[in-house]
């Protein structure tokens, strides 16, 4: 890092003080309440019982609950695979668009944020139910001879996934690549390169932060989705996110909900670790000095 | 300097959490006038309230919540100030034995006399100390009579092969372990744990049939055509009727749930009087058959009835036939074999 504090002084720590306490107060007090909670016992009533076991973590050794989380790591790479690969060329075409009409373009991919996530879940609903818009125009033009059942399946979970974090891709992707200096590109033209290779030694390595960042706000979130499963696929299979919500709020078993909270949470953490480490490399423009 | 500075800014948090306190207690007036009713969303007519307010000088400031369970969860966690809640029959017995209900005083609720018969004794509270039962119905199957030509009257419909992927069930693991339990003429509350097991069977041999798990939206699905049974409480059905007249309601003869949201005043409200005369209220009989046309769930209030228009009133999906009676159970926590329950529902999901 080359960059530098300008007057030579560490900038004050209470510029901390903010954010550390809206995040000790609401996040990491709840945490350590959850982490201590997935010890506890379950109440008749739902309550919580104070007496250490491990009987939480262990009930999740059941084969049952590695199908969900591997149902959900499936669905949650689908839906950042498919968001990758349509956001990429998006991004790179407005971070090559002119100036003037960048703002335009991602302005019109925020414009989805205007409205709340739940009813847009249900617009999908419309577009997708067997006499909806989607099977109309389809039957219309004659593409397909009976409507598809579309809505109430894991593709519509998929699509429904994909539709409402395409954006957390396209944001940092574009960032990273409005950044690649577009001489090392015209560099590479000059000596020869492919369009495969100037894609894959120049531009892809320098937009690798963007992308990497791009896979984990579209990973995380829709790993523990749990209302489009619930309204697009009509609930008949669970995402992990579903499964807490359900220990949560329905079984008021919160002693387990947490225990699987704070799996999920290892997890993702681990997950996290992981791809920051294998951004590194090639987030350094320049060789090794 | 640094601890000058914490300490500053600490103070400074103190003094606005202080500030916002005694901004309370300033309007400690206006807060006795005011009354707070906790319900689910679009459960009272705005016109009621205003009648309400108009008749005892004060304000009525509603909040929602959308399930028994966050109902119980923000009590629990400590939500104060709300005065009247209305949990449905299972959790207002919960929440009696959590101590979150205060007694009520008979003698401010006389509109309470004339409830109907079977709703005088709640087995939770037979002596009506804690709740006052305010809208009632049961669980059934609606269905489109232009699709299915012979009206069915059994569970057993929701197992037939000629409407695999036109059904949809609630996704609700007590309601729907219930309908299968009564349908192997078991009790709904079974925690025998092979019932719950051989009714898992059952309902993942039903899953291929399924096209959704839905507890808010079946009256769409029903009015859309989308399926054309579906496991639900009477209300929904009954608005699907409005856009899709061929649709009928059936409670299926093996029986099914009974249940009744009740209006409970809080241990923690600090106007238990004017709570009470808000009960009372809401069970006169004009206010309780306005609410039940306008809801489409039949009032607690039997004196309610002669106001009730008669499509409603002759509406099984609504007024739930009195001969039906025998046949409907309430349902009761189960307690320890709810993870039984659990489990069976997860694997039913992840199958």
């Amino acid at each position: 890092m080359k960059m530098s504090v300008p007057v030579g002084r560490a900038p004050s720590w209470w510029l901390l003080g903010p954010g550390l306490v809206w995040m000790g107060l609401l996040f990491v007090v709840p945490l350590c309440l959850m982490f201590v909670i997935s010890f506890a016992g379950r109440g008749t009533y739902g309550g919580m019982v104070w007496s250490f076991s491990l009987t939480n973590y262990l009930d999740l050794f059941h084969p049952l609950y590695a199908r969900i989380l591997g149902q959900s790591i499936l669905l949650a790479a689908g839906t950042t695979l498919l968001c990758l690969i349509m956001g990429f060329p998006l991004a790179y075409y407005i971070a090559r668009a002119a100036p003037n009409r960048q703002g335009i373009w991602l302005l019109l991919v925020m414009i989805p944020f205007w409205t709340n996530f739940l009813v847009r879940t249900y617009a999908w609903m419309f577009i997708l139910r067997t006499e909806g818009l989607l099977n109309t125009v389809l039957l219309k033009l004659g593409v397909v001879s009976s409507p598809i059942e579309l809505l109430y399946s894991n593709t519509a979970v998929l699509i429904g996934l994909v539709y409402g974090y395409l954006p957390f891709m396209v944001l940092p992707l574009y960032v990273a690549l409005e950044r690649v200096d577009r001489t090392l590109v015209e560099a590479a033209w000059d000596l020869y390169a492919t369009r495969w290779t100037v894609f894959r030694r120049i531009i892809l390595p320098l937009a690798k932060p963007g992308v990497v960042a791009g896979c984990l706000l579209v990973f995380i979130p829709s790993l523990g989705a749990f209302l489009t499963p619930d309204l697009l696929g009509g609930a008949r299979s669970m995402m992990i996110g579903n499964l807490i919500q359900h220990e949560f709020l329905v079984a008021r078993d919160w002693p387990l909900g947490a225990a699987i909270s704070c799996l999920l949470m290892l997890f993702v953490a681990g997950m996290m670790r992981w791809s920051l480490r294998a951004a590194k490399p090639l987030v350094q423009p320049e060789p090794e000095s | 300097m640094r601890v000058k500075e914490m300490i500053l800014s600490l103070g400074l948090i103190l003094l606005l959490l202080c500030g916002s306190q005694a901004c309370q207690r300033m309007s400690a007036d206006e807060e006795q006038k005011t009354l707070h009713y906790f319900t689910w969303s679009d459960y009272v007519g705005p016109e009621l309230l205003a009648e309400f307010e108009r008749r005892h000088g004060v304000k009525v400031v509603v909040d929602t919540f959308s399930s028994n369970e966050e109902l119980l969860a923000k009590l629990q966690g400590g939500a104060t100030g709300y005065d009247v809640t209305v949990p449905s029959d299972f959790m207002a017995a919960i929440m009696i034995q959590q101590g979150l209900v205060a007694e009520l005083d008979s003698a401010l609720l006389p509109n309470a006399a004339t409830l109907e018969d079977h709703l005088q004794h709640l087995p939770f509270d037979p002596i009506q100390r804690y709740a006052i039962p305010y809208l009632w119905g049961t669980v059934g199957i609606g269905y489109d009579s232009a699709v299915i030509s012979t009206p069915p009257d059994s569970w057993e419909v929701l197992w037939d092969p000629r409407y695999a992927g036109r059904i949809s069930m609630l996704n609700d693991q007590r309601e729907v372990f219930g309908a299968v339990l009564r349908s192997m003429g078991a009790s709904m509350n079974t925690k025998d744990p092979a019932l719950i097991e051989a009714a898992k069977a059952r309902l993942l041999a039903q899953k291929p049939l399924v096209k959704a798990y839905a507890s808010d939206h079946y009256d769409q699905l029903l009015a859309s055509g989308d399926v054309v049974l579906a496991h639900g409480w009477g209300g929904p059905v009954a608005r699907a009727m409005r856009d899709r007249p061929s649709i009928r309601y059936v409670v299926p003869k093996e029986g099914s749930t009974v249940w009744a949201d009740c209006l409970v005043v809080l241990q923690s409200s600090p106007r238990k009087k004017l709570a009470m005369q808000f009960i009372n209220y809401l069970l006169e009989p004009q206010v309780a058959a306005h609410t039940a046309e306008r809801l489409l769930f039949a009032s607690a209030n039997k004196a309610a009835r002669p106001f009730v228009p008669p499509h409603i009133l002759e509406n099984p999906a609504i007024y739930p036939p009195i001969d039906l009676l025998p046949r409907l159970e309430w349902m009761t926590d189960v307690g320890e074999a709810l993870r039984l329950y659990d489990r069976a529902w997860t694997e039913l999901k992840m199958q």
